[in-house]
C-alpha cells in the first residue's frame, strides 16, 4: 500500500499575502507570450494539413490506369445510411479492350452532400476499393441541385488512387492463361 | 502675448469652443484606438494575431505601407462604429424608456467631461512666458476632477435599474457599492501628494493639475516620492474604470453583460466608448500626477527647446506615457482573473482605506517634520 505523505502548507509570506510579486510574475508572462509566434491559421490563405484517414466528402477513385473503379454493384447505395447514394446502374460495353471482364459500370452517380452523414460506411463496404472519403472538407453551393455531386463531379474530386490489386487484370491474365476464374 | 488673434467675446466663444472640439475629437480617438489596442494586445498575448482584414478602398494596393497598417487593423474602429450605427436598435418591452434613453448619455458625459481640466502640455511664448495647455487650467482641477468622474456610476446604476432585469440591477448594484469603496481609498491617497506638493519651499503649489505636474520638472517623479499613494491610486483607478480585475458591473461570467445586458447597437457602444474614455483619461490624470506629466525624465530637465517644437514634443511626450499607461491597464486585465464580489468590497474597506490613512499619517508626520526644520533655520 502506498505511504500516504501528509505536506504541510507553509503559510505565505508578507510578500506573498500582498500578491504584487505574483502579479508581477504573471505581468511579465503575458508580456512574453506577445512575442512568441502565434499559432492562427490564416484559414481561406492558408490550408490545414489534412491526414491521410480524415473522413471529407465521399469521391469516387480511378485505377493508376484511368480506368474507373466501380462496377455499379450498388452496396454503397444499399449501406448509406442517410441514403444519401443513388446509382443508376449500366453496362460496360463488349469492345471496351482496356475494361475486359468487367460487365458493369454505373451510368450515373449521385451523392446527395445535404443528406450525407460522412460515416465512411460506403467506403467501408467497396468490394471494389472504389469510393474513398478524402480530404475534400468543405463544400458549398446556393442551391440544393449543386449540392447533389454527379458522376463527372466525384471523379473530379476524386482523382487516381494507388491500387493493390488490378482485380479485373488478373482476371483477364488468368483466361489468357487458360484457367476460369 | 496673443496680438495677432483679433479681440471680442465672440471670437474667444468660437475658439473655446473649436478647442472642446479638438480635445473631444482627440479623446474620443484614442478611446477608439484603445479599443483596438485591446484587441490586438489581447490576442497577441494569447498566441492570436486579432483584427488584421479591415482595409479601407484602395488602401490595399499601396505597397508596404497598405498591407501594414491592414494587418495591424488601423481601420478596425472604423468598422466597429459604423457597426454599432447601423445595427438595429432594440428596446426590451419591460424597461423604463426614459431612463434607458438617458443612462448611456449619463456614462458617457462626465467621461467627456473632466478631460476639460487636463492639462497635456505647455506652450512657450515669444516673450519667455509659459503657459499651460489645457481647456481650463481650473485652480481646483483634482477636486473638479473628482466630483465629475464619480458621476459616471449614476450612468452604470441607471442603466441597472431601468433594464429592469435581475442581470443588470446586479450589476447596477456592484458598480455602486463599488464605487463608494474605492473612492474614499482614490481620495485619501491624494491628499498626502498635495501634502507634499504644497509643502512648504517649494516654488509651484495648488490644487491644479499643471502645478502638481511642473512640481516635478527636473526632480524626482511623484510615484518614487510616494510610490504606496501611487499603488493605492493606481488600485482605485482600476476599480473606478470598471477595469479587470475589478469589472464587477460587466462581470460577463457571472451577469451576462452586467449592466447593459439589455442594451444593443449605439447605445451598447456609447457605454463601451464611455468605458474608454474613462481610461484614457484616468491614464491622463496618473501622468500629470504621478509620472511628471509632459516633463522628461526623473531627476533631469526637459531637454527640448523652448519655442513651439519644444511644445511639440512635451505633448507627444505626454502622449506616450498615457499609451503606456493605457497599455498597462489593457496588460493587466489579460493577466489577471477577477476577484469575486466580496473580496472587491474586503480589499477596498478593509486593507485598500486603512492603508491610504496609515500612508495620509505617515506623509503628515514626514511634511510636519520638514516644516518645523525649516522654519527653524529662519
Amino acid at each position: 500500500m502506498a505511504k500516504t505523505v501528509v505536506l504541510n502548507r507553509k503559510p505565505l509570506s508578507f510578500s506573498e499575502r500582498t500578491y504584487l510579486p505574483q502579479i508581477v510574475t504573471g505581468l511579465k508572462t503575458t508580456f512574453s507570450n506577445m512575442f512568441k509566434p502565434k499559432v492562427t491559421l490564416q484559414y481561406p490563405e492558408e490550408k490545414p494539413v489534412i491526414p491521410n484517414n480524415y473522413r471529407g466528402v465521399p469521391t469516387l477513385v480511378k485505377d493508376p490506369n484511368g480506368r474507373e473503379k466501380c462496377v455499379s454493384c450498388q452496396l454503397c447505395e444499399f449501406v448509406c445510411p442517410p441514403k444519401a447514394i443513388r446509382i443508376t446502374p449500366g453496362s460496360v460495353p463488349e469492345d471496351q479492350n482496356d475494361r475486359e471482364h468487367v460487365e458493369k459500370a454505373p451510368q450515373e452517380f449521385e451523392i446527395n452532400m445535404l443528406r450525407c452523414i460522412y460515416c465512411g460506411y460506403c467506403e467501408e463496404v467497396c468490394p471494389e476499393e472504389a469510393i474513398f472519403l478524402q480530404d475534400v472538407y468543405s463544400s458549398s453551393g446556393f442551391t440544393r441541385e449543386e449540392m447533389v455531386n454527379n458522376k463527372a463531379k466525384l471523379y473530379e474530386l476524386g482523382g487516381t488512387m494507388p491500387d493493390r490489386h488490378y482485380k479485373w487484370d488478373k482476371k483477364k491474365n488468368a483466361e489468357s492463361a487458360g484457367n476460369s476464374h | 502675448m496673443m496680438d495677432w488673434i483679433p479681440q471680442g467675446l465672440w471670437f474667444e466663444v468660437c475658439l473655446k469652443v473649436f478647442f472642446a472640439f479638438m480635445m473631444v475629437g482627440a479623446v474620443m480617438t484614442m478611446a477608439g484606438y484603445s479599443v483596438l489596442a485591446e484587441r490586438k494586445v489581447s490576442a497577441w498575448m494569447q498566441g492570436r494575431v486579432g483584427p488584421n482584414r479591415t482595409v479601407l478602398p484602395f488602401f490595399e494596393y499601396i505597397p508596404i505601407f497598405g498591407p501594414l497598417l491592414k494587418k495591424l487593423g488601423i481601420f478596425q474602429p472604423l468598422a466597429d462604429g459604423l457597426k454599432f450605427l447601423f445595427k438595429e436598435e432594440i428596446v426590451p418591452g419591460h424597461v423604463n424608456k426614459l431612463y434607458y434613453y438617458l443612462a448611456p448619455l449619463i456614462a458617457l458625459v462626465p467621461a467627456l467631461t473632466t478631460m476639460t481640466v487636463l492639462p497635456f502640455g505647455q506652450i512657450y511664448w515669444n516673450d519667455g512666458t509659459v503657459s499651460t495647455l489645457a481647456l481650463a487650467d481650473l485652480e481646483v482641477g483634482i477636486l473638479f476632477v473628482f466630483a465629475v468622474s464619480s458621476l459616471g456610476v449614476y450612468g452604470i446604476a441607471l442603466a441597472g435599474w431601468s433594464s429592469n432585469s435581475k442581470y443588470s440591477f446586479l450589476g447596477g448594484i456592484r458598480s455602486s457599492a463599488q464605487m463608494i469603496s474605492y473612492e474614499l481609498a482614490m481620495g485619501l491617497s491624494l491628499l498626502p501628494v498635495f501634502l507634499w506638493v504644497c509643502a512648504p519651499g517649494v516654488t509651484e503649489s495648488g490644487l491644479s493639475l499643471s502645478a502638481i505636474a511642473n512640481s516635478q520638472a527636473g526632480g524626482p517623479w511623484l510615484f518614487l516620492v510616494q510610490p504606496l499613494s501611487a499603488l493605492i491610486f493606481l488600485i482605485a483607478l482600476f476599480a473606478e474604470t470598471n477595469r479587470l480585475p475589478f469589472d464587477m458591473p460587466e462581470s460577463e461570467t457571472d451577469l451576462v453583460g452586467g449592466f447593459h445586458t439589455e442594451y444593443g447597437s449605439f447605445k451598447f457602444g456609447i457605454f463601451f466608448v464611455a468605458e474608454y474614455a474613462h481610461i484614457v483619461i484616468g491614464s491622463a490624470i496618473f501622468t500629470v500626477i504621478f509620472l511628471g506629466g509632459w516633463h522628461f525624465l526623473p531627476f533631469m530637465n526637459d531637454p527640448w527647446p523652448s519655442n513651439w517644437i519644444g511644445s511639440l514634443l512635451g505633448v507627444g511626450w505626454f502622449l506616450a506615457k498615457t499609451i503606456f499607461l493605457i497599455f498597462f491597464f489593457i496588460w493587466i486585465r489579460w493577466t489577471l482573473p477577477r476577484f469575486r464580489y466580496d473580496q472587491v468590497m474586503h480589499l477596498g474597506w478593509s486593507k485598500l482605506l486603512p492603508l491610504a490613512l496609515a500612508n495620509l499619517i505617515v506623509y503628515l508626520l514626514i511634511v510636519t517634520a520638514i516644516d518645523q526644520s525649516t522654519s527653524a533655520n529662519f
